[in-house]
């Protein structure tokens, strides 16, 4: 990181600078008091109430049979999520990236969608569009025999939804750094087109797609409104990790409420902080 | 993990308005399995929501949106999220500083403290919230089932978006110009003010408009928070959610559109933004 105006030797005049003295100290203080009260308490109280009774109340909570089906659950749409969005997000930004057609701008700007859209209006949309009755997929899906709303595949469906442009978004950078002089020159030495992704193009981009699976992965446990809507929250069928979190809260079981929910911030912490970790030290090796 | 990145995609080489291609056979089928599968699952339903509400006409909208329940809640929801993204302009913009220019020892945990309410889910935002701020708080203050709890949780879920807008443009900032206005005998505040500012605003700008839009979508860290009070503390997102409850997909339809139409606002402007940028230079 930079040194602070003050620092270099050809600043001595510069002491007057931004950023020094008790303006320095005093805006620390403010960022560290904020962050302190909005985020870091809290989250160490969430901590606090689940384990301030040992581990025994923590095992009771998760194995509790209700509780393990939503986990699983979760589990399941997370990873169906995961791989879907991997593909396609690979899918895409080579196409954003290495390939020029119409609609392409389109396509671009329509990729962010998914993140900008609420949850809840994505849960409404898959109503409109699978519901049994009059959607306009729906309705031909069960008569084949697939129901889409209020079993699995309608929550896997919605939490692919709400998470689809994350890889797309940490790929498309490192797409474009990597050029494509090696993938030229694979080809004109004779590698197809699918030796050539597999060799050359794949192991540039490793990394941008390891950090858009697992940010992926960490937006997917964590979804709960689109989730809700499709899901139809029935107790130890469709109901996922976060559903049972609201549930067991409103039926005043707080303590499994606080349990479950530090396990799924323990998770989230858990994974930005390998990302930060990883991102850290394959700039350093890069550099 | 949402933030906005600025020339990321946009940098990308484009073919400009001329219809033409570079795609070979492979990458064509590729992009027509893209195109379909982004359809069906998003394209497709969202559209459908829109045609559901204009399918009950101009009096389909006029009636939800002006029923008093649903204008309270859409008030609500516009004003606190305004409020709250000028809350996250000031100290977004005070934390990038911080953590740019004047680090110190540990900053590098406040990184992680930033990305945090990204990365948990709302339900469980909600719920770290109420610990502190609920019936049960350690230090007496319960602001649960009140209108500050909306303030509240829109805050929590908004503070990375500023921050990391601003964080990566103050990074290359170049000290130059800083350091004439100094040995010109500018004060700090005046360097900060004429030199910095005006290079981080559209920045400022852009991380201002995402938290704006993510305030208004919030639905998951309120629902245990804010006790949804109607005319109270009901937002827009749980209004919609009770119109889907009791079956009324036409109102729910209505009330989505007009979220929809706040992204797609936000977005549209994010990226006019950032041509103008691009076109200056």
């Amino acid at each position: 990181m930079a040194d602070t105006p003050t620092a270099g030797p050809t600043l001595t005049q510069g002491s007057r600078s931004v950023g020094s003295g008790a303006g320095r100290v005093t805006r620390q203080a403010i960022v560290i008091l904020y962050l302190s009260a909005l985020v870091v308490i809290p989250v160490a109280l969430v901590f606090w109430n689940a384990f301030k009774d040992g581990l025994a109340p923590v095992v009771a909570a998760l194995t509790d049979p209700v509780v393990v089906h939503a986990l699983q659950l979760t589990l399941i749409a997370a990873l169906w999520s995961v791989v879907l969005n991997a593909v396609f997000g690979v899918a895409v930004s080579l196409l954003l990236v290495r390939y020029e057609f119409p609609g392409k701008r389109m396509l671009n700007a329509f990729i962010d969608l998914p993140l900008s859209v609420s949850p809840v209006v994505v849960g409404l949309s898959l109503v409109i569009v699978y519901n049994v009755r009059d959607g306009i997929l729906g309705q031909p899906l069960a008569e084949l025999g697939i129901r889409v709303l209020f079993s699995t595949p309608g929550i896997v469906l919605a939490t692919t939804f709400i998470s689809m442009p994350l890889v797309v978004r940490e790929v498309v950078p490192v797409l474009q750094e990597q050029g494509t002089d090696q993938e030229q020159a694979a080809s004109s030495l004779g590698a197809s087109g699918w030796v050539t992704f597999w060799r050359i193009t794949m192991p540039g981009i490793r990394w941008g797609v390891v950090y858009g699976v697992v940010l992926c992965f960490a937006r997917s446990i964590g979804e709960f409104g689109a989730v809700k809507i499709v899901s139809g929250n029935i107790t130890g069928r469709t109901q996922t990790a976060t559903l049972a979190v609201e549930q067991l809260y409103q039926n005043f079981n707080q303590a499994q409420a606080f349990t479950i929910a530090a396990v799924l911030a323990g998770a989230a912490i858990v994974i930005i902080s390998v990302v930060a970790v990883l991102r850290v030290r394959v700039e350093r090796n890069e550099s | 993990m949402t933030a906005v990145q600025f020339d990321a995609k946009d940098a990308a080489p484009t073919g400009g308005r001329v219809l033409r291609h570079t795609l070979t056979r492979g990458a064509g089928i590729g992009l027509g399995v893209v195109v379909l599968w982004f359809s069906v699952l998003v394209l497709l339903p969202l559209a459908a929501v829109v045609a559901v509400a204009v399918n009950g006409g101009w009096d389909g909208f006029v009636d939800t949106l002006s029923n008093p329940q649903t204008a309270s809640a859409i008030e609500l929801t516009v004003f606190t999220s305004l409020a709250v993204a000028v809350l996250n302009v000031l100290i977004g913009t005070l934390i990038a500083w911080v953590l740019v220019r004047e680090r110190f020892p540990g900053s590098r945990l406040l990184e992680v403290v930033i990305d945090v309410p990204f990365a948990l889910p709302t339900i469980v935002a909600g719920l770290v919230l109420l610990a502190l701020y609920g019936p049960a708080s350690p230090i007496g203050v319960n602001v649960a089932n009140t209108r500050t709890a909306v303030f509240l949780a829109f805050a929590f879920v908004t503070l990375p978006f500023v921050v990391r807008s601003v964080q990566p443009v103050l990074e290359q900032l170049e000290r130059d110009a800083e350091q004439a206005a100094h040995s010109l005998g500018a004060s700090a505040a005046t360097t900060f003010r004429r030199i910095v500012l005006p290079a981080l605003i559209p920045a400022i700008a852009a991380g201002g408009a995402l938290s704006f839009a993510r305030g208004v979508s919030e639905y998951g860290s309120l629902v245990l928070l804010s006790g949804n009070l109607a005319m109270r503390t009901e937002v827009t997102s749980v209004r919609m959610l009770t119109y889907v409850e009791n079956g009324n997909l036409a109102s729910a339809s209505v009330v989505a559109t007009v979220l929809l139409a706040v992204a797609l606002v936000v977005l549209v402007a994010i990226d006019l933004l950032q041509r103008w940028l691009v076109r200056r230079g």
